[in-house]
């Protein structure tokens, strides 16, 4: 990989995309074989700093650091410098004064990686900003169809839910439409972006037209405070509206895969059923983060041999 | 003072201007030989040009720019005379601050500098600023400046009482509760960059409840800034039927789209947003049929610390008095939307003309402002080279044409462009 950071997919070329799943996937083998001690990044640091809440990333790229051999510090900028007004551009400096390989941002304004990365010269790995992109989670997802179907290309994605407020539905269109896939999204009308369609997403006019002969059918969380907001009435009708369920999967492929970025409300963006059952990723997708999160972390950082 | 041989705009041939006693003396040719004399031969000479929507930030926000850095950069841009906005700290509401803006400008004394009141005590939208003893201070105008008055109630009676002193509300129009947050306009680039757009509508919306007072009221009324298509047809219409509605808009967005943003360079934030290219348009549609009377800058200087963070959290504003003349004199008049006289009308005569202000017109007995222009002269953007404070400007880089070279106020030369 030739670039410096991975501040998410709407940069990457398709080829990149591809180097990414597929070293994934040879992590994601040693992984199930338990190995967690590998050399790729012996004697580098990784720093995760997040200006957001965060257990299942942060976790999953501390671990996907530690099983690579590399150092990680944690700076949790609620309770850093941050919260003494230091900016983002002088901790950065700071980070790189220190000799940082690699730091792992999230951060509720849309950008800011990119900011730190013009500031810095450690690798900048996007981790969730804003409304932005979350390029991990969007590997992820496309490391669990690829493992699961051998292929992204022709794959038919429906994506339901706060397609507005989630870097998730902005970096999975991305990822999948590089790489062939066609990404239907349908969501209440408050909840769907201006120009999306322009962005090669095929918008559905019902749920059981973004669903009809779909390969994977991803829920996206719904913030309780999008409600508070007037976005939608109440949770008991947008799951009756919006949400997937038994009745909606059977416009789906037969055994089309069911996924959701997680954590979920249960019974409101999937019934409990569905999360639980036989066709449900949503675990999958927790071991292909770490995977992918190592396969982001060693090709950012590999030397190359001329 | 004679300017020997200088063009002057919308008119043929070649003149010497004679100015005495801070005004002009004479308009003519073979004048006699004075004293002091300017070389006009490759220059147009314009009425001193006037922009009458600029911030100065003195008195409270000194570190972003003070009366007399912003009014060398209103010289270095051509400017004779500006009007600044309230939002200083303390407020311009009262008359203390409105003699304080005056006195300041009076030891500077490089422009005329023209306060603008707050319409309500601290931009508050609560009580009605000191509006009289303002006015008595020296206000040429009122505005809320950045915000709506959020009252529909409270902004009639201020139009009302306001009109008693002969003073015009200036109407930032924008709906707080359907922007919401946002920091760009709604549309493909807010959705690519995952920034908060907010909607035309939250623009337009309080476009159409000024016009409505406007038209009810039987008062005028002035827009500020227009950014939208939907709202300049808005003004279109109403001026259409007799409404008293003036309307003004910035370089920003007869020049630039909300494509811009897509960098995330804190630069391109501004309030209104940009917009899409419709929009700009539009916005050059409405300057060509006189829709939109003037062009202001909306001078927003601000230092490099407010700036150079994430662009959420990023100050709104363009630093704007140094690369107006150039970007409306290359974007409009070059690519053919408006006459040279055309752009004279909306930078020095519709803007004394709506505010009432003494100039905007280079004529025989009239006063000495006059900013002497090379239209021939290409140059690039370059923000560092600003003697304003705020460096914060999107068109680093951007090669335009139309140089100044001398601006002169009440007769006495207050810039004159280095040679190198």
């Amino acid at each position: 990989m030739k670039r410096k950071d991975i501040l998410g997919l709407y940069d990457l070329e398709a080829e990149e995309i591809a180097e990414i799943l597929s070293v994934g996937l040879n992590m994601k083998k040693l992984l199930r074989q338990n190995i967690k001690k590998l050399p790729h990044l012996a004697g580098k640091s990784v720093t995760t700093l997040f200006y957001e809440n965060s257990t299942r990333t942060r976790c999953s790229f501390e671990l996907a650091a530690k099983y690579m051999g590399a150092h990680v510090v944690a700076v949790e900028a609620d309770r850093s410098s941050v919260q003494k007004g230091e900016t983002l551009v002088d901790t950065g400096k700071t980070l790189d004064a220190m000799k940082c390989d690699v730091i792992v941002i999230r951060h509720p304004a849309g950008g800011a990686p990119k900011l730190l990365s013009k500031t810095v010269s450690a690798h900048v790995v996007n981790a969730g900003d804003g409304m932005n992109e979350h390029p991990s989670q969007a590997l992820l997802d496309m490391l669990t169809m690829q493992e699961n179907f051998g292929r992204i290309a022709g794959l038919k994605v429906a994506i339901l839910g706060d397609v507005s407020h989630s870097r998730v539905a902005k970096s999975n269109l991305y990822g999948l439409s590089k790489l062939g896939a066609e990404v239907r999204m349908y969501a209440p009308r408050t909840l769907l972006p201006s120009g999306i369609g322009r962005m090669g997403a095929k918008i559905c006019s019902s749920r059981e037209e973004a669903v009809d002969g779909a390969d994977v059918v991803m829920g996206l969380r719904i913030q309780l405070e999008r409600q508070h907001a007037g976005n939608f009435p109440s949770l008991g009708e947008y799951a009756a509206y919006y949400g997937v369920n038994e009745g909606l999967m059977r416009y789906a492929k037969a055994g089309a895969l069911v996924m959701h970025p997680g954590p979920v409300n249960r019974g409101v963006e999937l019934t409990s059923a569905l999360i639980d059952g036989d066709t449900s990723r949503i675990e999958a997708q927790v071991l292909s983060g770490i995977a992918v999160r190592m396969a982001m972390l060693f090709l950012l950082t590999k030397e190359e041999i001329a | 003072m004679i300017v020997r041989d200088v063009e002057i705009v919308g008119r043929e041939g070649r003149y010497d201007i004679e100015i005495q006693g801070g005004r002009i003396a004479r308009i003519g040719s073979g004048l006699p030989a004075a004293s002091k004399e300017i070389d006009g031969r490759g220059l147009t000479a314009f009425a001193g040009l006037i922009d009458m929507h600029v911030h100065l930030r003195e008195p409270g926000f000194e570190k972003k720019e003070t009366i007399e850095s912003g009014a060398r950069a209103a010289v270095r841009g051509g400017f004779t005379q500006i009007c600044c906005m309230p939002n200083t700290k303390p407020v311009c509401d009262n008359k203390v601050v409105v003699s304080y803006i005056k006195m300041r400008a009076a030891e500077v004394g490089l422009c005329k500098i023209r306060p603008i009141g707050a319409i309500t005590e601290g931009q508050e939208g609560k009580n009605l600023a000191a509006i009289g003893a303002m006015k008595a201070a020296g206000a040429v105008a009122l505005s809320e400046d950045g915000k709506s008055v959020a009252s529909t109630g409270l902004m009639a009676n201020a139009m009302m009482y306001a009109s008693d002193f002969g003073l015009k509300c200036l109407c930032h129009c924008e709906d707080a509760s359907l922007v919401d947050g946002g920091v760009v306009n709604d549309g493909y680039y807010s959705t690519l960059t995952g920034l908060k757009g907010s909607i035309r509508a939250a623009e337009d919306a309080m476009i159409a409840r000024e016009i409505c007072l406007a038209e009810s009221l039987g008062l005028p009324v002035h827009i500020c800034h227009v950014s939208t298509y939907s709202g300049v047809q808005l003004i279109r219409e109403a001026k259409a039927r007799g409404v008293r509605v003036t309307a003004e808009t910035c370089p920003h967005y007869f020049t630039l789209t909300d494509a811009a943003i897509a960098s995330f360079d804190t630069n391109t934030k501004v309030n209104p947003p940009l917009r899409e290219e419709k929009d700009r348009r539009a916005v050059v549609e409405g300057l060509k049929d006189g829709t939109i009377d003037c062009i202001v800058t909306d001078h927003a200087p601000h230092h490099a610390d407010d700036k150079n963070v994430e662009y959420n959290f990023a100050a709104f504003g363009i630093s704007g008095l140094e690369t107006s003349f150039a970007l409306s004199y290359t974007k409009l008049v070059r690519e053919g939307a408006l006459t040279l006289a055309q752009l004279a009308e909306k930078m020095s005569t519709a803007p004394a003309a709506i505010l009432g202000l003494e100039g905007g017109k280079l004529e025989e007995g009239g006063v000495a402002d006059l900013t002497l222009i090379d239209l021939n002269e290409k140059w690039k953007i370059d923000p560092a080279q600003f003697v304003s404070k705020g460096k914060n400007s999107p068109f680093g880089g951007m090669e335009v044409y139309g140089r100044v070279k001398y601006t002169v106020v009440d007769g006495d030369i207050k810039y004159e462009e280095k040679r190198a």
